[in-house]
């Protein structure tokens, strides 16, 4: 089978498995549906109990619930036929997927394209050791599963972009998000106006957690309340900042306290509001916060935010914050020293005189390399010194530069942290015009060459 | 002027680390009246320690910070032009992302 037959056959497999996932969705809730009219009105007529469409089981879950004057059945049926979607199964979606999975939302949807990391348990409480390594939507599904049997539990395993997300929060009438980066949290927003669904929004940090719902019942939107992206360097994340486990724990209970009291139409939920907690002194202050803003752009009076243009909107380039979170990037060098990928284009484009040292490993360098990069790994650069010296005498030789000039020296490695670190050693070693290309091979692929393969 | 300011979401950290300042603010021209404009700048000079880019873009806060008044969202009292009041609260709040 050649890869295209391959490709071609994984499509058509994965379309089939789309309609049979559909199909069997479909039968379940049509199944659901025959019980709640069963239950609601026995065939047999021997008891016509009145239980407002719950059935013998659901009232025995559900009891406490229902006993609730402020919530009672009505409440529950409400939330029976709800379905809400959990963005991220981290530690804010935990507690709250657990709560709803227990309290009976109808559909729960759970979109995450991590997997569990041990680092995470301390707070994604969610997850048991045995999924480490495993996708984080699995580890949730399977915990919801396994708390109540009775709901359905969708397993959306990827991460949200502009391409699916229309797509996939259409299905669900509540959105939270549970995620923890700025431009998901505009994308999830936009999205929200887009659909016309609420939102329910909830952050945490160190000992600090904010929560309100957005986009409900003429409320603000996120962009409302914040019209432009903050600077990238406000945007601690949990893996740079820190986080007390339990702090993002009580911000997702409160999200699922939100969420079911929409689901439910009960009680009056956050919006125009927000609820700021500082665990560390123990204060929780909820705030007034601004209506819909009539000049907002996604939801205000002339917004012309349509289904489109969020499809083509660039959230990484609007809050300058990759999506997902980037690995270690140094910055060892001045910018005298350094030069950007696109300018490492032009200078191939250009032909200037030059050597490519990739001081990538050597089974690194087997997988994908530059044309004619010169393979000295880090390790070894400072015994190979020689080999740059006389690559150099040859370029300048090859390209006929006149005697004073000479080829210039670059340093390329996967990621641009170690080409920094050979760059600091090649200037102390009297090469002291050698320069690095940032962010190395994947700022190649991401910004010069999209069909460099990156591994 | 008595007026407690509050910093947080992790901008506390530009001033000492210290969450709550009890300030007492002279008014220059006399008159017992200030505005959020006069407080950015009072607290520009005197409690922000390090990196006041982290705090303030213009003459306003930088985006990303909200500015509560007495719990309410300086937009809904003139953001700017608020006039504050003796023994105001002001809440300087960043938002957070994480999760
Ligand atoms: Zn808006």
């Amino acid at each position: 089978m050649s890869a295209s037959e391959i490709l071609r056959e994984l499509d058509s497999l994965k379309d089939a498995k789309a309609k049979i996932e559909h199909k069997i969705s479909a039968l379940e809730a049509q199944l659901r549906e025959i019980h709640l009219r069963n239950d609601a009105a026995p065939l047999n007529g021997s008891s016509s109990y009145s239980t407002n469409g719950l059935t013998q089981d659901m009232i025995h879950r559900y009891s406490r619930h229902l006993m609730l004057p402020a919530f009672g059945v009505q409440g529950q049926a409400n939330l029976l036929k709800s379905s809400i979607l959990v963005v991220g199964a981290g530690g804010l979606g935990a507690p709250a997927l657990l709560y709803f999975a227990a309290s009976g939302v109808g559909r729960l949807g759970i979109i995450d394209h991590d997997v569990v990391e041990l680092n995470n348990m301390h707070r994604q409480v969610i997850h048991t050791e045995a999924y480490v390594g495993k996708p984080k939507v699995k580890s949730a599904a399977a915990a919801c599963r396994s708390v109540n049997s009775t709901i359905q539990v969708v397993e959306h395993e990827e991460a949200l972009r502009t391409s699916n997300a229309l797509e996939i929060l259409s299905k669900y009438d509540i959105i939270v998000d549970a995620t923890d980066n700025a431009p998901t949290r505009y994308l999830i927003s936009d999205c929200c106006v887009v659909l016309g669904k609420p939102l329910v929004s909830g952050a945490a940090l160190g000992l600090e957690g904010q929560l309100t719902v957005y986009n409900y019942n003429g409320g603000p939107c996120y962009r409302c309340l914040f019209p432009m992206p903050p600077p990238r360097t406000a945007c601690q994340s949990c893996a740079e900042g820190g986080v007390l486990g339990v702090v993002p724990g009580i911000i997702g209970c409160l999200q699922a306290l939100e969420a079911i009291k929409i689901a439910a139409s009960v009680g009056e939920p956050l919006s125009g509001r927000m609820l700021l907690l500082d665990a560390l002194s123990g204060r929780i202050r909820i705030v007034k916060i601004r209506g819909r803003s009539m000049h907002c752009e996604a939801c205000g009076e002339n917004a012309t935010f349509t289904q489109q243009k969020f499809r083509e909107f660039d959230y990484e380039k609007f809050t300058e914050t990759p999506l997902r979170v980037p690995p270690l990037k140094l910055n060892l060098l001045p910018n005298e020293s350094r030069i950007s990928s696109k300018e490492y284009g032009e200078i191939i484009l250009t032909k200037e005189p030059h050597v490519l040292v990739d001081v990538r490993p050597a089974h690194h360098f087997k997988i994908v390399s530059l044309p004619k990069s010169l393979n000295i790994p880090l390790s070894t650069l400072e015994a190979r010194l020689p080999e740059i010296s006389s690559a150099l005498k040859k370029e300048e030789e090859d390209s006929g530069l006149v005697s004073g000039s000479s080829a210039q020296l670059y340093v390329v490695c996967r990621r641009g942290n170690d080409s920094q670190r050979a760059i600091q050693c090649l200037h102390k070693m009297g090469f002291t015009s050698a320069k690095d290309i940032i962010g190395g091979l994947e700022s190649w692929a991401h910004n010069v060459d999209p069909n460099f393969p990156t591994y | 002027m008595q007026l407690t300011l509050e910093f947080g979401g992790g901008l506390e950290l530009l001033c000492d680390s210290k969450k709550i300042h009890n300030v007492n603010i002279e008014q220059q021209n006399g008159e017992n009246k200030l505005t959020m404009k006069d407080l950015l700048s009072w607290v520009r000079t005197n409690l922000i320690k390090e990196r006041p880019e982290m705090f303030m873009k213009g003459d306003t806060v930088r985006p990303g910070v909200l500015v509560l008044v007495n719990d309410c969202d300086w937009e809904l009292s003139g953001q700017l032009e608020t006039s504050l009041e003796e023994k105001d609260v002001v809440v300087f709040i960043s938002t957070l992302h994480g999760g």
